[in-house]
C-alpha cells in the first residue's frame, strides 16, 4: 500500500523461484500488490508491503509460496501472550480486532 | 430460494447502526444459502460472499439492476477477511454451500466470484477439485462488482488493492470505544480504591475526588488512541502505532493539564501526563487489527519493544498514585 507502511524488514514470506510456473494467481489474490511476474517468474514488487493474510500461499498451485499466515493484530497477540503464560482467556472471544 | 432486491429498508440502517456501534457486532447475521438477485437465469454469474449482515447488505446494494445469483457462506457472522483468517470463509466452507444449494444444477456454466479477500482462506484448485466450479476472484470492494463484470471479470490493479481512507478509518471509531467500556469500568474500580489509600488509612473523599482528574487523563487518552491516531494515520510520523498514539498522548497532555490542573497536585498531575500518552500509545497498538496493512511479525515486532514500556509506565504511576496522597 502506497500511503501506508508498516515495519520494514519483518514479514516471513519466502518465494522459491525454481518452483514458480509463472501463472501470477499470487499477483491476482495479493491485496497489496506484493509481487509481480517477470520473464515467467513471480518476483518480488514490494516484499515490506506483506501482510502474511496466506492468500498467495493458499492458492498458488505449486506451493512455491512460503508464509507464516495470521492477521496483524495486537489484541489477539495479548491473548496468545497470556494464553502461553497459562492465564485462561477466551481465545477468537468477542473483543479485539476480528 | 429466496429473492432480494439492493434497497434498504429502515431495518437495515438501523441494524447497520446498531452493528458499528457495537451492540449487535457479533451476532448480526443472514442465513446462509442460495439467493436471487434481480431475475438470474442458468448462464447469469454467481457471486460468494459471507453472511456478516454488513457484508451483505453492502453486496446486495452494490449490485443494483444486476441479475444473478448470490451463494452465502455461513461464517458466523463474520465478514469476508476476517472469516478468511479464522478459516470460517474457507475451500471447506465454499465446497459445502455449493454441494448444498446444488449450484450444478442452478447454472450451466462452472465459475464462481469470490470476494479478493476471501483468498486468503480458500484454495482455488481445491473447490474446482470438488465441486468442478473454478474460483474466479473479483475486486476487493463490492462496489467495483459492476464494473468487474461489465468487463468481463477483469479485476484493474486498482480494484485489486486494499485502500484505507478516513471513511473507514472513522467508521471504526465508536465500536472500538464501545468495546472499551467494560475494561474502563475495571480501571476505574481499581483507582477508586487506590485513591483513596492515605495516612487516614481509607479515605471515601479522596477516593471519589482523586477520580475526577484521572477521568479527565483518561478521556484525554482514549482520545489519543483511538479517536486522533485513526484519523491522523496517514499524517503521523511512525511506522509503529505505539509511538504514534504516545505522540498523540503527548499532545493531548497539554490538553489534560488544563482541565484537570485545579484538581490535582503537582505529584499527581505527573503520573497523569505520563498515563495519557501510555494509554494513548496502547490503544493505538491495539489498532493495529482493525488496519488492512499490518503483518503479525510487524505487530510483535512492536509489541516487544512497546508493552514492557507500558507496563512499567503503568506500575511507575500507581506507585507514584499511591506515594502522592502521602506527600500531598
Amino acid at each position: 500500500m502506497k500511503d501506508f507502511r508498516y515495519i520494514d524488514g519483518v514479514a516471513s514470506i519466502a518465494l522459491e523461484a525454481k518452483t514458480c510456473v509463472g501463472c501470477g494467481v499470487c499477483v491476482q489474490v495479493c491485496p497489496h500488490q506484493v509481487f509481480t511476474v517477470q520473464k515467467g517468474k513471480a518476483v518480488f514488487a514490494d516484499r515490506n508491503a506483506c501482510i502474511e493474510c496466506g492468500a498467495c500461499a493458499r492458492n498458488c498451485p505449486v506451493d512455491a509460496i512460503l508464509v507464516t499466515p495470521g492477521v496483524g493484530c495486537a489484541s489477539l497477540m495479548i491473548k496468545r501472550w497470556l494464553h502461553e503464560k497459562g492465564i485462561p482467556v477466551r481465545l477468537g472471544g468477542g473483543t479485539g480486532c476480528c | 430460494m429466496p429473492s432480494i432486491t439492493h434497497a434498504w429498508g429502515l431495518q437495515d440502517w438501523l441494524g447497520t447502526a446498531f452493528a458499528r456501534l457495537g451492540v449487535t457486532r457479533n451476532n448480526y447475521a443472514v442465513s446462509p444459502g442460495l439467493y436471487a438477485m434481480g431475475n438470474p437465469d442458468a448462464n447469469s454469474p454467481v457471486i460468494v460472499t459471507a453472511n456478516y449482515k454488513l457484508t451483505f447488505d453492502a453486496v446486495r446494494g452494490d449490485l443494483a439492476g444486476q441479475n444473478l445469483w448470490m451463494v452465502v457462506l455461513d461464517t458466523r457472522g463474520i465478514n469476508v477477511w476476517c472469516a478468511a483468517g479464522k478459516n470460517l470463509f474457507s475451500t471447506a466452507e465454499v465446497i459445502k454451500q455449493l454441494q448444498r444449494v446444488r449450484l450444478d444444477r442452478v447454472v450451466k456454466h462452472r465459475r464462481i466470484i469470490l470476494p479478493q479477500l476471501g483468498a486468503p482462506g480458500v484454495s482455488a484448485k481445491e473447490v474446482r477439485r470438488a465441486t468442478g466450479f473454478s474460483v474466479v476472484y473479483g475486486p476487493v470492494l463490492s462496489a467495483d462488482l459492476p464494473a468487474f463484470l461489465e468487463s468481463g471479470m477483469q479485476a484493474t490493479t486498482e480494484m485489486r488493492t486494499v485502500r484505507f481512507p478516513l471513511k473507514e478509518r472513522a467508521v471504526l471509531i465508536p465500536v472500538e470505544i464501545m468495546l472499551l467500556w467494560k475494561t474502563l469500568l475495571l480501571a476505574f474500580a481499581v483507582m477508586f480504591v487506590l485513591s483513596g489509600i492515605g495516612p487516614d488509612i481509607f479515605s471515601f473523599s479522596a477516593a471519589v475526588g482523586r477520580l475526577a482528574p484521572f477521568a479527565w487523563a483518561t478521556l484525554f487518552g482514549v482520545l489519543a488512541g483511538q479517536v486522533a491516531v485513526p484519523v491522523l494515520l496517514p499524517v503521523l510520523p511512525f511506522r509503529a502505532f505505539a509511538a504514534n498514539g504516545a505522540l498523540t498522548g503527548g499532545v493531548a497532555v497539554l490538553l489534560m493539564l488544563a482541565c484537570a490542573w485545579p484538581l490535582a497536585t503537582w505529584l499527581e498531575l505527573v503520573v497523569l501526563a505520563a498515563w495519557t500518552p501510555c494509554l494513548g500509545s496502547f490503544l493505538a497498538m491495539n489498532f493495529s487489527g482493525s488496519t488492512p496493512y499490518t503483518s503479525p511479525t510487524g505487530v510483535e515486532w512492536e509489541m516487544r519493544r512497546a508493552v514492557p514500556l507500558q507496563i512499567l509506565t503503568v506500575a511507575v504511576c500507581l506507585c507514584l498514585w499511591v506515594a502522592a496522597a502521602f506527600i500531598g
